[in-house]
């Protein structure tokens, strides 16, 4: 069935299964290969997109139910005038290692921040606690969700 | 890589059209809320359903809300808005103690109370609070709707009340002014089914308890409720030592199986230490009101 789906400000029609899952959409159809798929299960996280500004596990929706709302994937975080904070933190703070998880974690990171811009480390670790990094690097990961709370957008960001 | 068998879909645009999609694409045809439970039977390919119809863009099936001495719950509420709802803090904190332990933030953001309800796992956390609190269920069909006690909404393991044709609305629990209530769950990891949960509403009158309701979820409670310690705990002052006897029929009630989540006996002991931990609590709260 033919669907339109917004994904980063851009309108896609496709015609697609309706058991075709949205990670699979994004990934397959559009070629945006930033949205990781990883257990399959919508335990691990590393597959969360922004639907209608809210992160959801991608891998556990149908990309028909997506039809007519606007999709964010991390290929969106970067605005005009460069990297997303939270794309900052993460290199500032080294949140990653093998960079699997980290798509996830930056989508359901701006989206704590932008909930609550002065979001404890407590608040983030129960924040990401639907998301595994099996580097076990949940140290740094919080540290750059905090980097980024800690420099909003339009602050002076330093590379 | 698990996909779905092939499926058709269609999006209701109101309970009404819902209802007439559910019977033009016949019995194998399913409502989807979240998706949650039934997106992942469906790749597994326990489920099979010929059609989805979507409820998601249902307002009218969404919010919570105080209506005369009751509570409603819309079947399409996300449990992401019961863990925030400030009527549902103020009354039956129960829930936002439940809510916090159910999945992770972002499944709550999909994952729906109806959804939950319907899905009717053995070991879902809100069949126990909604046990606990003892409200109704509101099951619409094309030829009207009809309400349900809660704890007649279960037959059993993933069985409901609700029928080919129907679907369910909403959700209703009656005000108690000075109750308390409290949840107590164990869980393996953050985010998993209970091992063993209790939740429980108690009101303290006089020095006695005037109504209390137990709701006990993955220990094989019958309609996840335990009215043999209600019964016993009704009447009497809330003494450690009543709580505990109201807390031990409780476990004695339940009849939980060994799986992977942990053996029987542990289970019936969590049974009776995670009531008597929510009734302390409730009791205090009532207490405190």
């Amino acid at each position: 069935m033919d669907v339109t789906i917004n994904v980063n400000g851009t309108d896609y029609i496709r015609d697609i299964e309706p058991r075709m899952l949205l990670v699979h959409f994004i990934r397959e159809e559009l070629g945006l290969r930033g949205t990781h798929w990883g257990c399959d299960t919508s335990n691990c996280g590393t597959c969360v997109v922004w639907v209608d500004d809210e992160p959801v596990k991608s891998c556990t929706m149908l990309a028909v139910m997506a039809d007519g709302h606007r999709v964010k994937t991390v290929e969106g975080l970067e605005g005009p005038d460069g990297l997303d904070p939270i794309q900052q933190g993460f290199i500032e703070c080294h949140g990653l290692q093998c960079g699997f998880c980290t798509p996830g974690m930056m989508m359901t990171g701006r989206w704590l921040i932008d909930k609550n811009p002065d979001i404890s480390e407590e608040e983030i670790r129960e924040g990401i606690s639907g998301q595994i990094c099996r580097c076990t690097g949940y140290k740094n990961i919080v540290e750059a969700i905090r980097w980024a709370a800690e420099h909003p957008k339009g602050s002076e960001v330093t590379a | 890589m698990q996909t779905p068998a092939p499926v058709d879909y269609a999006r209701a645009t109101s309970v009404d059209h819902a209802l007439q999609l559910l019977e033009q694409h016949g019995e194998d045809a399913r409502v989807i809320a979240g998706g949650h439970s039934l997106i992942p039977m469906m790749r597994l390919r326990i489920a099979s359903p010929t059609t989805l119809i979507d409820l998601n863009d249902l307002d009218e099936l969404k919010g919570i809300r105080v209506e005369g001495n009751e509570i409603v719950i819309g079947a399409m509420t996300r449990h992401a808005e019961v863990l925030d709802s400030a009527i549902l803090a103020e009354h039956y904190p129960i829930f936002r103690e439940a809510e916090k332990l159910i999945a992770d933030p972002v499944v709550r953001n999909r994952g729906t109370v109806g959804g939950s309800m319907c899905q009717a796992d053995p070991s879902e956390d809100l069949s126990a609070v909604g046990s606990a609190l003892g409200g109704t269920v509101v099951i619409r069909s094309k030829s009207g709707s009809r309400t349900v006690p809660i704890r007649e909404f279960h037959f059993g393991p993933y069985m409901t009340q609700v029928a080919d044709g129907e679907i369910l609305t909403e959700v209703r629990f009656p005000i108690r002014p000075g109750a308390g209530s409290a949840y107590e769950k164990v869980e393996r990891r953050v985010g998993d089914w209970p091992v063993a949960s209790a939740g429980v509403f108690v009101v303290v009158r006089d020095g006695v308890v005037s109504d209390c309701g137990i709701g006990l979820t993955a220990v094989g409670a019958e309609h996840f409720s335990a009215p043999g310690a209600e019964e016993f705990l009704v009447g009497k002052a809330p003494t450690e030592e009543n709580l505990a006897q109201a807390a031990a029929i409780a476990a004695d009630s339940c009849s939980p199986v060994s799986d992977q989540r942990g053996p029987a006996d542990y289970k019936k002991h969590l049974a009776q230490e995670l009531t008597l931990r929510a009734l302390r609590r409730a009791v205090a709260a009532s207490q405190g009101a």
